[in-house]
């Protein structure tokens, strides 16, 4: 191999390793706090190397390196002794979480269920609902995308007053913010994916003699889907955001919001992680449930098909 | 506007073809924006009527009118709808001055908008340029930040198959978890242990712009061709060369792009960092504020501040974008 010959030289492994030791060696003279959090680290990014040139490594490193983090956190917390009031430590969240089961459970119910999956979908349903409107003229496409562009780049978490003084504080009011915010971006996507199809394919339709509805049925909402995907996707963060933000601004004694900012008042920061917990674990799920709902529907496209 | 085509004697004078060519465009552009503005308003203008009609006829029955729902009892349970068809006149003739209305009308709102910026001094309390001023440090100090740390994340993950493989999950992951809601937390911590001011706010902004920039410098940093790469390897280029050289010039496209939505996601951060601080200044004070005391003039003009200060923030990235890629005969 002659070009190999040639390329710069690579450290050799026990080059990297004696690196490591140095540094943990230069740490254990600030603190042994710090040379031992710096070790596990090391050592743990080491077998993550290994892990991640097997074939299991596509899951496997990605889970090392979670577990990574939650290790060297709960280390650090332990060893430099950090207020619980500054930063807990995982297992003292995992306690908060597992005896505020039932609290959090209600909170979930008003927060997530309520007020942004019943925005979600009634937000994504208006959106794509205009969009196809909108798709069938060529002007309002033209006069309604750079509005739309510019609506989706506003703070639209900023109307989360306005809606709460006009529908109250109940899950109604959280559930028009994420009517709102989910608007938008849902409709610009769907509306720019109906416009994504060649002269081509539009042509060879017209050929056949589609009516516009088996135009719509059989190439443009096909090839919008992608786009469709993004805007959902998108949304479904937005969505948690803008419930969980116009709880902030009046509710009922419970929910998402009303925990995390009450407990933040009482400097009760476990359950704040936890109620944090349950809105990404949540966040997550949503998030991955668009994401194999896309995998299924749209797997003919370039973006799915390169993957497993 | 004068009619003179571009081709004809004497049209080169006062104006160039190209400046013609780009009111041309504006001209076929400008038409459906302008339209569907228009319409916006109108819509507006319409919902306001409903939405304030109580508080119309609760004003038209102090001045001694009599209404076909006699007492504000009979009214309360009525939707506006319903009172507007009631007495269409006094809903229709009071639904745009009121002082604290439901829906302001559009007026109502620039009026607000141009009596805090323009009449008042820059340092005045309800001068809105101040807050804005106020909220605009840590945008742009949470943008700085973000966008560089996202740059560099990127360019760790093209580099490094682990980083590639492990930190890319979490970066997704890390953005489900709705920061705005950890937004408060951050502040009061960060305030218990002495860090005040503009940096908690910074960290929120930064939180939230860093994802678009990585995600879309990963996508840039990749773009430099197959036959591009091989031909630095040629040359025995190093990855510090060949990223200098190739990838970073490759990827200002797609960095520029992400910037602008890092930079709207930064003014989000920061207007919600100022919620739990207590409204004392800011846009997001202001927003905040204006929902205690019932103010909805005063929040609907804050809200179209910061609509104004994120086209602003988007735009100057904009035309950052059209010199360097200009420059670069990228564009």
């Amino acid at each position: 191999m002659t070009v190999a010959a040639h390329r710069p030289a690579r450290l050799a492994p026990w080059g990297l390793a004696l690196g490591g030791f140095v540094l943990i060696g230069v740490a254990f003279l600030v603190g042994w706090q710090l040379a031992l959090v710096l070790a596990v680290w090391l050592a743990l990014w080491a077998v993550n190397v290994g892990v991640a040139r097997t074939t299991a490594g596509t899951w496997a490193a990605p889970v090392l390196f979670g577990l990574t983090l939650l290790i060297l956190w709960e280390l650090t917390v332990r060893l430099f002794n950090v207020p619980g009031v500054i930063l807990p430590a995982p297992t003292q969240i995992a306690v908060a979480l597992a005896e505020n089961t039932n609290m959090l459970r209600a909170d979930f119910v008003q927060t997530v269920l309520k007020g942004a999956l019943g925005g979600w979908l009634i937000g994504s349903t208006a959106g794509i609902a205009t969009a196809l409107l909108v798709a069938r003229s060529d002007f309002l496409r033209r006069g309604l995308l750079p509005v739309g562009n510019f609506v989706a780049a506003l703070p639209i978490v900023g109307t989360a007053p306005i809606l709460v003084m006009w529908f109250g504080f109940g899950w109604e009011s959280k559930a028009a913010v994420v009517v709102v915010m989910v608007f938008f971006p849902v409709l610009v996507n769907t509306v720019a994916g109906l416009a994504d199809t060649t002269s081509m394919q539009r042509d060879l339709m017209r050929t056949y003699g589609a009516s516009a509805g088996q135009d719509l049925r059989y190439l443009r909402a096909p090839s919008a889907l992608p786009f469709v995907f993004n805007g959902l996707k998108i949304a479904t963060t937005l969505a948690l955001i803008g419930a969980i933000v116009a709880e902030f601004f009046g509710s009922p004694t419970f929910g998402l919001g009303f925990r995390i900012s009450t407990e933040v008042g009482r400097l009760n920061l476990p359950v704040v992680w936890a109620a944090i917990v349950v809105a990404a674990v949540t966040g997550s799920l949503w998030y991955g449930a668009i994401a194999m709902l896309e995998k299924r529907l749209t797997f003919w496209h370039p973006s799915q098909r390169g993957r497993g | 506007m004068t009619d003179t085509q571009i081709s004809a004697p004497g049209a080169g004078i006062g104006r160039s073809g190209r400046v013609a060519l780009a009111m041309r465009g504006m001209h076929h552009r400008l038409g459906p924006v302008l339209a569907v503005v228009a319409a916006l308003i109108a819509l507006w203008y319409l919902a306001a009527i409903p939405m304030n009609a109580q508080n119309s006829l609760m004003l038209a029955e102090r001045e001694g009118i009599v209404l076909t729902p006699a007492t504000a009892s009979e009214r309360r349970n009525m939707s506006g709808f319903a009172l507007t068809l009631a007495e269409p006149s006094q809903a229709v003739a009071r639904a745009f001055a009121q002082d604290r209305p439901r829906l302001p009308s559009p007026h109502q709102v620039l009026a607000e908008l141009w009596d805090s910026t323009v009449n008042q001094n820059v340092t005045s309390k309800r001068s809105l340029v101040r807050h804005a001023g106020i909220t605009l440090a840590p945008t742009l100090l949470g943008f700085v930040i973000g966008s560089l740390a996202g740059i560099a994340l990127a360019v760790g993950i093209v580099h490094s198959r682990l980083m590639d493989l492990s930190v890319m999950p979490w970066a997704i992951a890390s953005q489900t978890i709705p920061i705005l809601a950890i937004a408060p937390m951050i502040i009061v911590v960060l305030n218990s242990i002495g860090v005040q001011g503009v940096l908690p706010k910074a960290i929120i902004s930064a939180y939230l712009s860093f994802f678009p920039v990585t995600v879309g410098m990963v996508k840039g940093l990749r773009a430099p061709s197959p036959s591009d790469l091989d031909l630095m390897r040629t040359w025995n280029a190093s990855a510090t060369r060949t990223l200098l050289s190739l990838r970073l010039p490759t990827s200002l496209p797609y960095l520029f792009t992400s910037l602008k939505i890092a930079v709207a996601a930064a003014l989000v951060g920061a207007i919600v960092g100022e919620f739990p601080t207590g409204a004392v200044s800011g846009l997001g004070a202001r927003l905040l504020a204006g929902s205690y005391y019932g103010q909805t003039v005063q929040i609907w003009s804050a809200l179209f501040g910061a609509a104004i200060v994120a086209a602003a923030l988007v735009a100057a990235i904009g035309l950052a974008q059209r010199v360097t890629l200009k420059r670069m005969g990228l564009s």
